[in-house]
């Protein structure tokens, strides 16, 4: 606005020239303060992960060392990677990580999107009680059906096996709930239109309704595998060994035992479960902050 | 009857068998797409919430030959028990602390972060950085970052000249220590539904309230700001108010509700007497309890989100 502005002939007048530096230098400082607060805040809270990034190449008499430097003296950047590795399956974990959250996300897909375009684009007469249990499935945690999954696990024998981890999580009643509003958007026309050529509503679901529905499945994405790839609760109930664990419960196994001796393996080790959801997010900041935030709305 | 109100609206009805007949199909398709869903939601979610309110009147154990109803037996015991009063204290402590900090902290930023233009993305991304991190790995970090001997933390406050603190080890700041790890995982979430809501502020507004002779920052904050983020403000609080009371991970993690009970939760609570005590009818009590909470947010959530969508 002020470089467009015609220089009014106050403008010339000493008085107002140092009005307008002062606001210059009151505009700068404030911005100077601004900065300075947004990094303070970011010392608190990109600084647990930077401890654990230097430490993690840091020797041990540096470690045990207590002070503040960050950066390590003497780099050691494969000791405790290495040491890591040696004393926990970490890839073994990270494999099941990876197993189970593409498994539930999978299963949640194929069981969510056909009764959420039910909900959204049929009418049939048990549509609003289906869409009333879901609302109040939106309610309900995991540690409330906990207890009863766990003595029905016991008796089918689903302790300790990835289905077990899996199965309590393959319906999300908030994926229904989230497809259900965006399919709604979805113009009739076009499902009547496929619908009078001949396609069977399954193939409407599938081949007409689901591609244009990719941002909501790609945030969906995002934050089923963002909740299972960290979820502590229902793995610590249902695993108790170190093959089936999860990469938050294995992490957790492994500081239990070392009770904290071993700090430089352990931050390696936080780096290592850490790093892919971190580098995912980096990748595709966009989606990331979509699908998690829309936990919100939950 | 309803077929004669049909009649009356649509006098020439074209083809009305096969218009009937499409119409089935659909609803066939409806129930069948419908079916599996509901099934598993009755089987995983609804039906085992039902039976843990059921549970909580017997004095069933794990492993115990008989078993028997007991009524209001769990509760009584409940009411009557200090370790879950304990618990429920800790629970709100915890989330009178975290929620007004991340959620005050996370105005702040996003106020700041918002107006910015070039460093804006940056900020965005870096504040929201702990919210993707794994909480059980971060936790372990954040044991080494206030460890009581080799900690950086407490090396500070040694170097400024204080005593050093026993951030998980000193009964009357473990829920402190355990409060700063659960402000720093919100603080980006929060400051992200928080630039949301502030985007959506007309700019007008801030003109006009300029014309009316509001020109300081925190006056055009009290006049403008606040006012228009009453909604956002509100759901920010109901959501972090749920994240806050479900704390668990960091508890069983770190301090395992200790030293001396000071950091037992109410999850942990649940946690120990059903999974590892095995008293179920007593740990289907306390987590009836815990629901009744939960959905007590949830109405306040969803009657937040009801009168937002009567603003827009």
């Amino acid at each position: 606005m002020s470089t467009t502005a015609e220089p009014s002939p106050l403008a010339l007048t000493p008085v107002a020239t140092l009005s307008v530096a002062g606001a210059r230098i009151a505009n700068a400082a404030r911005l100077v303060a601004v900065h300075a607060l947004l990094i303070l805040a970011l010392v608190f809270v990109l600084g647990p992960i930077i401890w654990m990034l230097t430490t993690s190449v840091k020797p041990a008499n540096e470690i045990f060392q207590a002070g503040i430097d960050f950066m390590p003296r003497n780099p050691q950047p494969i000791t405790n990677y290495s040491d890591a590795f040696a004393s926990v399956p970490l890839l073994q974990f990270m494999m099941n990580g990876v197993i189970v959250c593409a498994g539930i996300l999978v299963v949640q897909l194929l069981t969510s999107i056909p009764c959420a375009y039910a909900l959204a684009k049929i009418r049939f007469r048990g549509a609003p009680v289906v869409f009333a249990l879901v609302l109040l499935g939106l309610c309900i945690p995991i540690q409330v059906p906990a207890l009863p999954l766990y003595l029905a696990f016991a008796q089918l024998g689903l302790l300790n096996t990835y289905l077990g981890l899996m199965l309590p999580f393959f319906l999300s009643v908030f994926a229904i709930f989230l497809f259900r509003q965006f399919f709604r958007s979805f113009p009739d026309e076009i499902i009547q239109a496929a619908r009078v050529d001949g396609m069977s509503e399954f193939e409407i679901v599938w081949r007409v309704v689901v591609p244009s529905a990719w941002p909501a499945i790609a945030a969906f994405s995002v934050f089923s595998v963002t909740a299972h790839w960290n979820d502590l609760y229902w793995p610590l109930i249902v695993v108790s060994k170190d093959a089936l664990a999860t990469p938050p419960l294995g992490v957790a196994f492994f500081f239990d035992a070392e009770t904290g001796s071993d700090f430089g393996s352990m931050m390696a080790a936080a780096t290592l479960v850490s790093a892919p959801l971190i580098i995912a997010f980096l990748v595709a900041q966009r989606q990331f902050i979509q699908g998690i935030t829309m936990t919100g709305l939950k | 009857m309803a077929l004669a109100a049909d009649r009356r609206e649509a006098p020439a009805p074209a083809a009305p068998s096969g218009i009937a007949r499409q119409e089935r199909v659909e609803a066939a398709s409806g129930y069948l797409f419908a079916l599996p869903a509901a099934l598993l939601m009755l089987a995983i979610i609804l039906g085992p919430s039902a039976v843990v309110i059921a549970m909580s009147f017997t004095n069933y154990e794990l492993g115990a030959i008989d078993w028997g109803w007991i009524g209001l037996g769990n509760y009584g015991e409940m009411l009557s028990d200090r370790t879950f009063w304990r618990s429920m204290r800790n629970t709100f402590v915890y989330v009178l602390i975290v929620v007004p900090s991340s959620v005050l902290l996370g105005l702040a930023i996003a106020i700041m972060v918002q107006s910015r233009i070039r460093a804006r993305r940056f900020y965005e991304v870096a504040f929201f950085l702990p919210v993707t991190t794994t909480l059980v790995a971060m936790a372990i970090v954040w044991s080494f970052v206030l460890h009581s001997r080799i900690g950086p933390v407490n090396a500070f406050l040694q170097l400024l000249g204080f005593e050093a603190v026993g951030f998980f080890t000193d009964p009357d700041t473990v829920l402190f220590s355990l409060a700063l790890i659960g402000i720093w995982q919100l603080v980006g979430f929060n400051m992200i539904l928080f630039i949301a809501g502030l985007s959506s502020i007309p700019r007008d507004l801030y003109d006009a309230a300029a014309v009316d002779g509001a020109d300081g920052w925190l006056d055009r904050f009290l006049r403008v700001t606040w006012p228009m983020l009453g909604p956002t403000t509100m759901f920010v609080v109901v959501t972090t108010c749920i994240t806050a009371f479900k704390v668990f991970d960091t508890v069983v993690v770190l301090t395992d509700g200790g030293p001396l009970g000071a950091s037992e939760v109410l999850l942990h609570s649940i946690y120990l007497e059903g999974f590892q005590y095995f008293r179920i009818g007593y740990a289907s009590a306390l987590t009836v309890a815990f629901l009744v909470f939960i959905l007590v947010f949830s109405l306040v959530q969803a009657w937040v989100i009801d009168r937002n969508v009567h603003y827009r």
